[in-house]
């Protein structure tokens, strides 16, 4: 037997944790949410990606039960949540403004909702502890927050929420304001845990590459709608629409028209004068459909000279280099006037680096590189 | 430098001016002997005999008076107790109201906030006035009940100590609601939203978050409306009865029917030496409630 993959969206048996059956929620005359069905299954961990104000911390409020969909229904586990008290529900929520009570230390903050489940004392001691340790704020234990720093604040947040191991975890925004190590270390955390425990996490994060690091699915949404759900590779690979593609990750959009050249490959006339792209793309498209050849710049390769076995080449001038440290990104001019942009890793020294400004070349990729995206 | 001296000079020069002044004058005239002339009181100070004889006469003795007497200390802690009941009482009272304001629309909240101060704007003399009207035997309150059929024999409220608390819970009642409130708006109700997802019921959501951050505020409000009923003297006078016992209207009495204008003056310095313990928790209250905005 081989080792089963995690992908209950894909099994027509599987019964999801949480289903979004036709939600709206308006706020007076706006729409917040724009009827909207999602399936989470256990054992998620499932990415929220928007831009601000899309509507995740909405769509989040309406799980914990803070806000009650205007239209259609939510089921937990199958079952109506409607008439379920947001403490009634086996839902834990880490806030985007942390709401850390003010007078009670971050000791007791974290211990808050344990009390209330009635654990024994030295129970609470000893999961308090663990939380402390986990989030390191062992030696903040007695201050208040007021007394501390930001990104602490944060942490005891995310251990308060932590705290009563939910079946489910609603993280808004849970690390943004963690600096880089520390929040690749808590990233592996939370796996960890959500590994130990089965726990289903929904989260809200800006950080694509957190968002393609921790997730099982990654969930864009736009004015209260999604716009895709797929596996982080999916959404990175495939997007469904210009409008992901451009949202997740750096990306080259090229305009033009699509005419089919068999089931799944396709000729793009581009500009006047230069040969048809070659795209072998899963989206169907019709003949002399407006389209765009999205195509990420790490699969554009640059060469000086016109490589013989390319799919596509096209040439052009280098209009600027920007140096990451570990990759360098060149913007191309083509003689159309479109800007490429083409990475490389830097496997040399950046004063060995093959190419410099103004030089003149050759930009290839393969026909399978890219997706084409209607309109 | 000299502007900042100007600024703080000010307050001084006010307080020295309005209260220090006066101050200094009670505590002299409660030194000094009753006597039966204008005004009644002796020694007077007198440039020709100088400031030590002067001094020389002065005593303790209306002091020692208010222990002998036991009406004052009888006073004294009747007060207390009315003035911690009634306290109590407009606490009750007050925090549903600060607190209703507090969760009411914003656009609501200016017009209950002047509903709440609008009672300012008659005279309080006025007002507890209105009050014998409503509580006496044939006022409105006693007329209102015999008509709706709960009482056959009108109810003695007026002259007892209840119309005492009534009025008190009424005319301190602002003091208490603002200073609440203004600690429940700042609240953030994100924080409830916490706490019943951790589980709280809304009930205890309330005990254990809403009424712990508005400490301040109850703890302010009840000084408020504690300092001054404490010495308070119109409202036992007008709606108390002949058994309700108040240092202020004991000072009153001593003062313009008895003229001992010395033994009013120890009266009113041993109040003003009760009333510096809760002033001074108060200021301590304000103080830790500024740092903590800080
Ligand atoms: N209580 C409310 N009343 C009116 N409008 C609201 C309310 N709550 C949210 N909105 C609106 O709904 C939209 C979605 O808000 P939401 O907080 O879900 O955004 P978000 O996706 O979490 O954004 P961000 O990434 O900035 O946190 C926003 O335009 C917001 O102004
Ligand atoms: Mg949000």
């Amino acid at each position: 037997m081989t080792a089963s993959v995690f992908e209950p969206w894909n099994d027509p048996e599987a019964k999801p944790l949480i289903h979004f059956q036709n939600v709206t929620k308006r706020f007076g005359e706006f729409t917040a949410i724009d009827n909207l069905t999602i399936d989470i299954y256990e054992r998620e961990f499932y990415a929220l990606l928007g831009p601000s104000g899309c509507g995740k911390t909405t769509l989040m409020r309406m799980l914990a039960g803070f806000e009650t969909p205007t239209e259609g229904k939510i089921f937990l586990a199958g079952q109506d949540i409607a008439p379920v008290p947001p403490n009634k529900r086996a839902v834990n929520m880490m806030f985007q403004s942390y709401a850390l009570f003010p007078h009670l230390s971050i000791w007791e903050n974290i211990a808050f909702g344990l009390k209330r489940e009635g654990m024994a004392k030295a129970d609470i001691q000893q999961r308090v502890e663990e939380m402390l340790r986990l989030t390191r704020l062992e030696k903040f234990a007695r201050r208040k927050p007021h007394q501390i720093s930001g990104g602490q604040r944060q942490r005891v947040a995310l251990a308060r929420s932590l705290a009563k191991a939910p079946k489910l975890l609603l993280l808004d925004e849970p690390l943004g304001a963690l600096d880089k190590k520390l929040r690749q270390d808590t990233q592996f955390e939370l796996m960890d845990i959500q590994e130990k425990t089965g726990t289903t996490f929904v989260i809200v994060t800006h950080d694509q590459e957190e968002a393609m690091t921790v997730a099982s699915r990654v969930a864009v949404m736009d004015h209260g709608k999604i716009i895709q759900v797929a596996t982080p590779d999916r959404i990175y690979e495939t997007p469904n629409s210009v409008y992901v593609a451009d949202f997740i990750g750096d990306v080259n959009l090229i305009e033009g028209t699509a005419r089919p050249t068999g089931s799944d490959t396709y000729a793009m006339s581009w500009h006047e004068g230069l040969p048809p792209l070659k795209v072998q793309s899963p989206n169907s498209l019709s003949d002399g459909q407006k389209c765009h050849l999205a195509i990420r710049p790490e699969k554009v390769a640059i060469n000086a000279e016109k490589p013989a076995d390319a799919d596509n080449a096209v040439q052009g001038r280098i209009l600027d280099i920007a140096y990451l440290g570990n990759i360098s990104t060149y913007h191309v001019e083509l003689p159309t006037g479109a800007v490429i942009k083409a990475q490389t890793a830097n496997t040399r020294r950046i004063a060995r680096r093959a190419f410099t400004w103004e030089d003149t070349v050759w930009l290839s990729w393969t026909a399978t590189a890219g997706v084409l995206l209607a309109e | 430098m000299m502007r900042r001296f100007f600024l703080i000079a000010i307050p001084y020069a006010w307080l020295l001016a309005l209260f220090l002044v006066p101050f200094a004058i009670v505590l002299k005239i409660s030194l000094s002997d009753y006597a039966v002339s204008i005004p009644p009181y002796v020694p007077q100070f007198d440039w020709a005999e100088g400031i030590g004889t002067f001094i020389a006469q002065l005593d303790f003795e209306n002091f020692i008076w208010l222990t002998e007497d036991d009406l004052y200390w009888k006073a004294y802690l009747s007060s207390l107790k009315i003035a911690l009941i009634s306290t109590f009482l407009t606490l009750l009272a007050g925090y549903p109201i600060a607190y209703g304001m507090a969760r009411a629309p914003d656009e609501w909240r200016p017009t209950l906030m002047m509903l709440v101060i609008l009672p300012f704007w008659t005279s309080f003399l006025i007002r507890v006035y209105a009050w014998m009207g409503i509580l006496s035997n044939e006022g409105f309150l006693n007329q209102f009940l015999l008509w709706t059929g709960v009482i056959s024999e009108p109810l003695t409220i007026l002259n007892t100590n209840s119309a005492v608390y009534i009025g008190v819970i009424y005319t301190y009642l602002p003091f208490m609601i603002l200073p609440i409130y203004s600690a429940l708006e700042r609240l953030d109700g994100s924080l409830i939203e916490a706490a019943e997802d951790l589980g709280c019921s809304r009930l205890s959501a309330f005990w254990l978050v809403t009424v712990p951050l508005s400490k301040n505020g109850i703890i302010a409000g009840s000084f408020l409306v504690f300092i001054p009923v404490l010495g308070e003297f119109v409202i036992p006078s007008l709606l108390g009865g002949s058994d309700t016992l108040m240092i202020g209207k004991v000072l009153w009495e001593e003062f313009f029917s008895n003229r001992d204008w010395p033994v009013a003056s120890a009266v009113a310095v041993v109040l003003l030496l009760l009333l510096i313990i809760p002033i001074v928790l108060f200021q301590r209250n304000q103080q830790k409630q500024q740092e903590a905005e800080q």
